[in-house]
């Protein structure tokens, strides 16, 4: 359907292009401003052009966070993806447990993502932690604070129960979609319920799991209130993901210049994997 | 008020949507678009009706430009294949609503939406929501919107696709009827060529986006301009033979020929293409001049009251549309006649160079 | 290949049925023989899709029995039942290709790979749909793929009937004409029993042997085209079956005949003898568009009427006369001479029909 072609209403786009400009566009500029200086204060600045940027590159420290980065969003994704289109398949479809299930789904996402820190924060405490207290109790030791094994599972566990349920409810809607006629037709066929799933579902859910997954990606690849809430970054740097190591640098040590080169890289990267997962899922449609 | 479309194209992303339409509409006139899907019908009627603005050319409504005038300034309504309707309003509300548009009074919106739902036969159901009624009802009720607001342009997008074979011929007629009085100028879109048989009027053939031939329905269905237009505007479809006109006779495939009467005898001598009418052609020879064939059945289609015969043989096939019930076994023998004066002759290029004589 | 046999059936949606309006399928007996070919014709809402939901085995009817070659198949789902169906909108699994697509009943079952390949070849085959195996179902045509869902109900071997939803509803006119044609060869060919729902009167008379014509829940006539054409039991079917359809004028019981405005009409003495018993009835005639007889001149038997209007449908013409102010249709060749202002029209007893209430009236021998 073709829209109707009006040429006033670039009028009424630019209030939000004005908007736009003033909080996204101009601090960006500001940014790269800044990476390619070195600024002592606000009178003394030098240009070194790309000198902040080589030094970033070659800093081991921005190699180890964003490979744990890597890491831990590569695992989100594996377990999340999965498990929220397990999770939309045995959702109820009618009936008064369909609304209640969709307001539990809906729960985690509400919640404030620092409040998610310290909730998880005190649950796996061994003191006063329901988790903490019963896996010790039961023989397991667990300790978040000093163990980077469980820290990471303390990490990644939080962010499956936060964030699953995205993926469930936006895989729930996209499976209201497909007509009934479909499952008829498989069931005529003897399709088994792995055919059902590959033949059918999946590729009907192809749109709404590249919405999921490049929400996901960006979301968990910034993440940075609920591990810094629940671990610091700890223990050592063992959860220290990219955007702690980038905050650490620019508020921490006030080192504006790399920080704000390391800004434009953090960017140019999520904005690289994003792309590439996009025309890869996209792919098979250009045929 | 009258219509008309000179020389108007609408290319979208490279693909031609429409490619140079001029078009006539008489005020007062029941015009049916049709053509294939995709064959830019509903293009056209959006560019009618201000929905989209064309590439090129100009569309005027009594002789004034319209062509960059909105939908919303137009005075136009439209009836879509999907019944469309305000859910959430009752039918008295949805016939009403276009009068709320424009701010009449209480008292006249209340008298026309009471005649405008008589007309349609649904006066009874003012109360209920559309989502209540039948798929019949339904239409009616968008058929009323579109009626009520008295526009000086109606557009049908195939509306009555979605409804009963039975339901249609019903609403085709009280169509017809509803806009036997009426000023305003209703254009009807259709890929059925029976349905613009039924309805009269005018005749807009579309191919592909271009304007094939225009004019009044029987016109256009007994003459046809171009063989596209024959094959687009017949159901069964037309048959057509590749033959050639050489010494004084017909000759189709070197095999059959005839020699040429009166009427062929002014064309001159090439190659052509002639279309025979599946309810010409007789099972027994009713003229002097026909033309036998023979053949086999390849399959015999028995309606109650009519029957469809496809024959073949190994130079030709054709479709024998006859009435009665004639039942032939797969593969049986059969000669078939073919009147050789009801024959159309089309030449190389697919234009029309002789249709038969009609004698009424 | 099964004689299905549908004993007592009836349907309703809602647990506590009250009255005849809450049933879809009001009592129903009836049997469709092995190998046939049949439609189930109806307006909307007659309960066609519900009666063809429940042979299927989609819906489980609340009472009555379906059986499957004498075995009851009420609790059988489709799979269990050797159904394949084919559906409004075409079906068919957008990321496999057309050969694996037509593979997919066959490969679900454990079918060798050799036959596999060569069930679907000669499937292809017979539906035109060889030159395009290797295609991916996404990017094939609306009938192309009507084919494809077609094609997955003719794979199987075992399959024991073949149901049609009206299957041609997204199909373009002049597609259609040959999908018509082609599901009428592969019955031909496979001989496999067919059940054909449609509210289209002529896709079901092309298609079917016979055909069940449905109205409010109940099957009011079942027999061949022509049978439902020249002899409707039911006011109805003479209603639904026909272009335009059968004419029907409302009549009172007269001595030797019956009566409507000013005039009387005779009727054949095995028909006029019935008249007394229907005393109570509302009594119509009828007679098909067809076989009113129209002439400029008067003729004996003729009866006066005014032309009102005529339309030029191609092959034929329809005219709408007043008679005593009813409204008749009568339907005439392309070539027939159109009287103009007044005509004379006369019915041929052959053709006229009495109903009493709405059923057909037979003579007494």
């Amino acid at each position: 359907m073709t829209k109707i072609q009006d040429n006033r209403a670039w009028w009424l786009v630019l209030p939000v292009f004005l908007l736009v400009a003033f909080s996204a566009i101009l601090p960006m500029m500001t940014v790269v401003n800044y990476s390619v200086q070195d600024i002592f204060d606000s009178s003394t600045r030098f240009f070194v052009g790309a000198g902040w940027y080589r030094q970033i590159l070659h800093d081991p420290r921005l190699h180890d966070s964003l490979l744990r980065q890597f890491v831990f969003s590569g695992s989100v994704l594996l377990i999340e993806i999965p498990l929220g289109i397990a999770v939309a398949l045995t959702m109820p479809t009618r009936g008064r447990w369909a609304s209640l299930c969709l307001i539990l789904m809906a729960i985690p996402l509400l919640i404030p993502w620092n409040v998610v820190g310290t909730i998880w924060q005190i649950f796996g405490r061994a003191d006063i932690g329901l988790l903490g207290y019963v896996l010790n109790e039961l023989g397991i030791s667990y300790n978040y604070a000093s163990n980077t094994r469980d820290a990471w599972v303390t990490v990644l566990i939080m962010d499956v129960w936060h964030w699953t349920s995205l993926v469930a409810l936006l895989c729930y809607s996209g499976l209201r979609a497909i007509p009934d006629v479909y499952y008829q037709a498989a069931r005529i066929d003897r399709a088994s319920a792995w055919a059902v799933f590959r033949h059918i579902q999946l590729p009907k859910l192809k749109s709404v799991l590249l919405i999921a997954v490049m929400l996901r990606f960006m979301d968990s690849f910034m993440i940075y209130t609920e591990p810094f809430v629940l671990t610091g970054g700890g223990p050592g740097n063992a959860t220290t993901f990219l955007s702690q190591t980038l905050t650490k640098m620019a508020v921490g040590q006030f080192d504006l210049g790399p920080a704000a080169a390391f800004s434009l890289i953090y960017f140019l990267i999520i904005l690289l994997v994003s792309w590439l997962f996009y025309t890869a899922m996209t792919h098979g449609d250009q045929k | 008020m009258s219509l008309t479309l000179e020389h108007v194209s609408k290319t979208v992303d490279g693909h031609v949507h429409i490619a140079d339409g001029c078009l006539n509409f008489e005020p007062g006139s029941f015009n049916v678009l049709i053509g294939r899907t995709l064959s830019g019908k509903t293009s056209l009627m959006r560019l009618m009706a201000g929905l989209d603005k064309p590439s090129s050319g100009r569309i005027l409504m009594n002789g004034a430009d319209v062509t960059g005038v909105p939908v919303r300034k137009r005075n136009v309504s439209m009836v879509y294949q999907q019944f469309i309707n305000y859910p959430t309003l009752s039918v008295f509300e949805n016939i009403a609503s276009p009068l709320r548009q424009a701010g009449a009074g209480k008292a006249e919106i209340e008298r026309k939406v009471r005649e405008t739902a008589e007309m349609l036969h649904i006066e009874n159901f003012l109360q209920r929501y559309p989502l209540e009624l039948s798929g019949g009802q339904q239409q009616r009720t968008a058929m009323a919107r579109a009626l009520v607001k008295d526009a000086d342009l109606i557009l049908f997008d195939e509306p009555l696709v979605n409804l009963d074979y039975k339901l249609r011929e019903e609403l085709r007629q009280e169509m017809r009827e509803l806009f036997k009085t009426r000023r305003s100028i209703a254009v009807y879109a259709t890929t059925e060529p029976n349905e613009a048989l039924a309805l009269g009027g005018t005749a807009t053939v579309l191919h592909e986006g271009r304007v094939i031939q225009s004019g009044p329905t029987a016109e256009v269905y007994h003459r046809p301009s171009r063989m596209l237009s024959a094959e687009l505007f017949s159901e069964p479809p037309i048959n057509l033979l590749p033959g050639r006109i050489a010494a004084n006779e017909v000759s189709f495939q070197d095999c059959m020929h005839f020699p040429l009467n009166a009427d062929l005898r002014t064309l001159s001598e090439g190659d052509y293409r002639f279309g025979i009418r599946p309810s010409h052609i007789g099972l027994v020879p009713s003229n002097d001049d026909d033309l036998e064939v023979s053949g086999t059945v390849e399959l015999a289609e028995i309606s109650g009251s009519e029957s469809f015969l496809h024959v073949r043989n190994e130079h030709l096939s054709l479709v024998l549309h006859l009435q009665g019930v004639h039942d032939y076994p797969v593969d049986s023998p059969i000669r078939v006649y073919i009147p050789t004066h009801k024959l159309f002759v089309f030449d190389a290029a697919g234009e029309l160079a002789q249709a038969p004589a009609r004698r009424i | 290949m099964a004689e299905i046999r549908l004993q007592n059936l009836a349907h309703s949606y809602s647990s506590q049925p009250r009255g005849t309006a809450d049933y879809a399928i009001r009592e129903m007996d009836h049997v469709w023989e092995q190998g046939g070919a049949y439609a189930l014709l109806g307006p909307s809402g007659c309960g066609k899709s519900t009666l063809l939901n429940i042979i299927s085995g989609l819906l489980s009817p609340s009472e009555g029995q379906v059986l499957f070659d004498a075995r009851e198949v009420n609790r059988m789902t489709p799979e269990q039942r050797n159904i394949a169906q084919v559906f409004q909108f075409p079906v068919v699994y957008d990321t496999m290709t057309v050969f694996d697509n037509l593979a997919f009943p066959l490969r679900n079952q454990g079918v060798s790979e050799a036959r596999v390949t060569s069930k679907v070849h000669e499937i292809a085959e017979v539906l035109d749909l060889h030159s395009l195996l290797k295609r991916k179902a996404r990017n094939l045509t609306a009938d192309e793929k009507q084919k494809v869902s077609m094609g997955r109900g003719l794979v199987r071997d075992d399959v024991s009937a073949i149901l049609f939803d009206e299957p041609l509803t997204v199909i373009d006119p002049h597609l259609k004409w040959k999908l018509r044609r082609k599901l009428k060869q592969i019955h031909e060919q496979f001989n496999i029993t067919m059940i054909y729902v449609t509210h289209d009167q002529l896709e079901a008379s092309t298609f079917a042997d016979k055909i069940a014509v449905m109205h409010g829940g109940q099957i009011v006539q079942f027999g061949t085209p022509r049978e439902l054409f020249e002899r409707p039991q039911h006011t109805f079917v003479g209603f639904f079956v026909g272009s335009p359809g059968m004419n029907l004028i409302d009549v009172r019981a007269e001595e030797g005949g019956v009566g409507f405005g000013d005039l009387h009409l005779p009727l054949a003495s095995g028909l006029a003898a019935r008249l007394p018993d229907l005393a109570a009835s509302r009594l119509q005639l009828g007679i098909r568009p067809e076989f009113v007889q129209v002439t400029g001149e008067a003729t004996a038997g003729g009866m006066q009427a005014e032309v009102v209007r005529v339309e030029d449908l191609g092959t034929y013409k329809i005219l709408t006369l007043r008679l005593q102010e009813h409204l008749l249709k009568a339907r005439l060749p392309e070539d027939h001479p159109i009287p103009k202002g007044q005509a004379w029209v006369s019915f041929p007893a052959q053709w006229l029909m009495l109903y009493a209430d709405d059923r057909l009236v037979e003579a007494r021998p």
